[in-house]
């Protein structure tokens, strides 16, 4: 082999090529247009006001605190649509226990938060061992979890709506408001910063990204697959269990059958934002953008005067269109590259 | 006088009822390219396991550096120094050439919670690698694997087994996808690293592949080995014979 090398030079890319290296473009753009387009059509009744601000904010952040780890989850090439039932049974644990038996706020919220370790445990163990798709276990388990929680919360107090006085230190936590922004803004941005630091610069980001990209691959290169999407799998329910517990507090009550909008919410931002349905490919960036995009298009029907009934229709044309961008540009990406002499 | 850095000696292996691999000997030797050549279900898959650590043996043993070893898993096996590049060559298209390179090693700095990748040095260190190996073409570390060609991702692949310690490098089939052209560009990488000493393991069912660059060759026939000979004993006609006639020659001895 010859020993003398010449200096390896880096090619001065040209602007498409670094403008397609950022992946997260296209939802940028998108949500930028977005944010325009409701600007002109409801910015007259308020939805560049503070509020209207806030509002698209407070929703995107608590879509965001779920769907940045389920973007990690998706990556990696797994799914979770239990965390609707993770919502809404950790809020329903911690007004049960603190309203209805009156243990202190700290147990309660404890316990929710192990729920959150335990359902994904239990759905990483059997996506691991039993090889079925994690789209059908976890399915089965938010069933499973809402039918239990439904069914403890009206053996317990009678209802499926457990409402409670105070929920004492944990209130300022939860439930702060600075103008209308909701406290919950800034655990989104502490969940974001950690998933893309997880992402972009540890050896767990590397793995998620391989066991995404191909799951034998990464196996014989040393990956603990496994064990990867047992973190990932834990660290999504524990979010939605945050979740749940943020609005226990935030409303003082609790209701068991609450969070299944999670379920599909949380996924659509996600491929909006540009991580792929088949695992292997996303970024943070992107997903974040997903989060607002939602926040943007559900709360600015509504500023438009416009029929809100159409909410879903829109989310879904925007879904396909997102779909089909982002495999448009992976392509094209990858094509430029092959060709390219 | 070189020593055979890995040698199986009556290696046989059963699945259930079904023996895949029966009293197979090979040696391999530093600097030399052993071609395992046969037909799909001759036992080269399993014969490859078996060497890298996936399955073992049921019958048999394994010398490496002249002392018996057992491999408890693929891992084990690279700790000896046997890396091994699959069909699909573990490269993963989405991610970038230096993300892939280190895929399982990557190098760290920082301390604590504040453990990060070293981003600089995997890519200066991958594509440093990958152009040793004569692959021009890749200028950037970032790029993803996806935008390279076949035999590009062969290349890496194989600059990756040889960096992390590979003292024998099984190569599974890695011209079947190829065309031509690229097909030569692996040729010479194998050619390469049996000129720096790395002792080969060359599966393919390409008699001009295996004829170009082999020293020695072993043909399996339904999980034997149905014959065993040096560069120059025997001509492309018998060896294309071999294979091809493996199948009648076997349903003769055994009739069935």
């Amino acid at each position: 082999m010859e020993t003398t090398l010449e200096p390896v030079q880096p090619k001065r890319l040209g602007l498409v090529e670094r403008l397609l290296r950022v992946t997260w473009l296209g939802p940028a753009i998108a949500a930028i247009a977005i944010y325009i387009f409701f600007g002109i059509f409801g910015g007259a009744t308020g939805f560049l006001s503070t509020a209207g601000t806030a509002g698209w904010l407070n929703t995107a952040a608590e879509l965001g605190i779920i769907a940045v780890p389920i973007g990690l989850l998706m990556i990696a090439g797994e799914f979770d649509l239990s965390t609707g039932s993770v919502v809404g049974s950790s809020a329903i644990i911690v007004a049960l226990g603190s309203g209805f038996y009156g243990l202190p706020i700290a147990l309660t919220i404890a316990m929710a938060l192990t729920l959150g370790v335990l359902v994904g445990a239990f759905n990483a163990f059997l996506v691991n061992f039993s090889k079925l798709p994690s789209f059908i276990v976890t399915l089965a388990s938010n069933f499973i979890l809402a039918g239990s929680a439904l069914g403890v919360s009206r053996l317990i107090s009678g209802s499926s709506n457990v409402s409670y006085r105070d929920a004492g230190w944990a209130e300022p936590l939860f439930s702060s408001k600075w103008n209308f922004f909701n406290v919950s803004i800034v655990w989104w941005i502490l969940a974001t910063l950690l998933a893309a630091w997880v992402l972009r610069q540890t050896r767990l980001g590397n793995w998620i990204l391989a066991t995404g990209g191909n799951a034998d691959a990464a196996r014989r290169a040393g990956v603990p697959v496994n064990r990867v999407k047992l973190i990932l799998f834990v660290w999504t329910a524990v979010s939605a269990s945050f979740v749940g517990i943020m609005s226990a507090v935030m409303y003082n009550q609790g209701n068991a059958s609450q969070g299944q909008g999670y379920v599909f919410q949380t996924a659509i931002a996600a491929v909006i934002g540009g991580v792929l349905l088949q695992g292997g490919f996303g970024t943070v960036t992107g997903i974040v953008f997903g989060c607002v995009i939602y926040g943007i298009v559900g709360l600015g029907l509504f500023y438009t005067g416009w029929p809100t009934d159409w909410l879903q229709a829109f989310i879904g044309a925007l879904l396909v269109i997102a779909v089909l961008t982002n495999n448009l540009i992976r392509n094209v990406a990858l094509n430029r590259g092959r060709r390219a002499k | 006088m070189t020593a055979p850095l890995m040698q199986l000696d009556g290696v046989s292996r059963t699945f259930g009822n079904n023996l895949a691999l029966n009293q197979v000997s090979i040696d391999v030797y530093p600097g030399e390219v052993h071609c395992l050549l046969g037909d799909n279900g001759a036992g080269k898959s399993t014969l490859i396991k078996i060497m890298s650590g996936v399955v073992t043996p049921t019958m048999g043993t394994i010398r490496f550096n002249g002392q018996p070893v057992t491999f408890s898993s693929p891992r084990d096996a690279q700790h000896y120094g046997i890396g091994t590049v699959h069909q699909d060559v573990g490269t993963i298209p989405l991610i970038s050439v230096s993300r892939n390179f280190f895929l399982g090693n990557e190098p760290v700095k920082g301390w604590g919670p504040f453990r990060r990748l070293d981003h600089k040095t995997a890519n200066r260190i991958a594509l440093e690698q990958i152009r040793a190996m004569g692959i021009r073409r890749v200028t950037d570390a970032d790029q993803l694997v996806g935008t390279m060609s076949g035999g590009e991702r062969q290349a890496l692949a194989i600059a990756r087994a040889l960096y992390f310690g590979a003292k024998l490098l099984i190569l599974d089939e890695p011209t079947a996808a190829l065309g031509v052209k690229e097909a030569r560009v692996v040729i010479d990488l194998i050619k390469k690293a049996r000129d720096d000493g790395i002792a080969l393991v060359f599966i393919t069912h390409n008699a001009t592949h295996a004829l170009s660059v082999g020293d020695r060759f072993t043909v399996l026939i339904q999980g034997r080995s149905a014959a065993s000979f040096l560069r120059g004993e025997k001509s492309r006609e018998d060896v294309l014979n071999l294979m091809a006639g493996g199948e009648q020659f076997e349903t003769e001895g055994h009739g069935d």
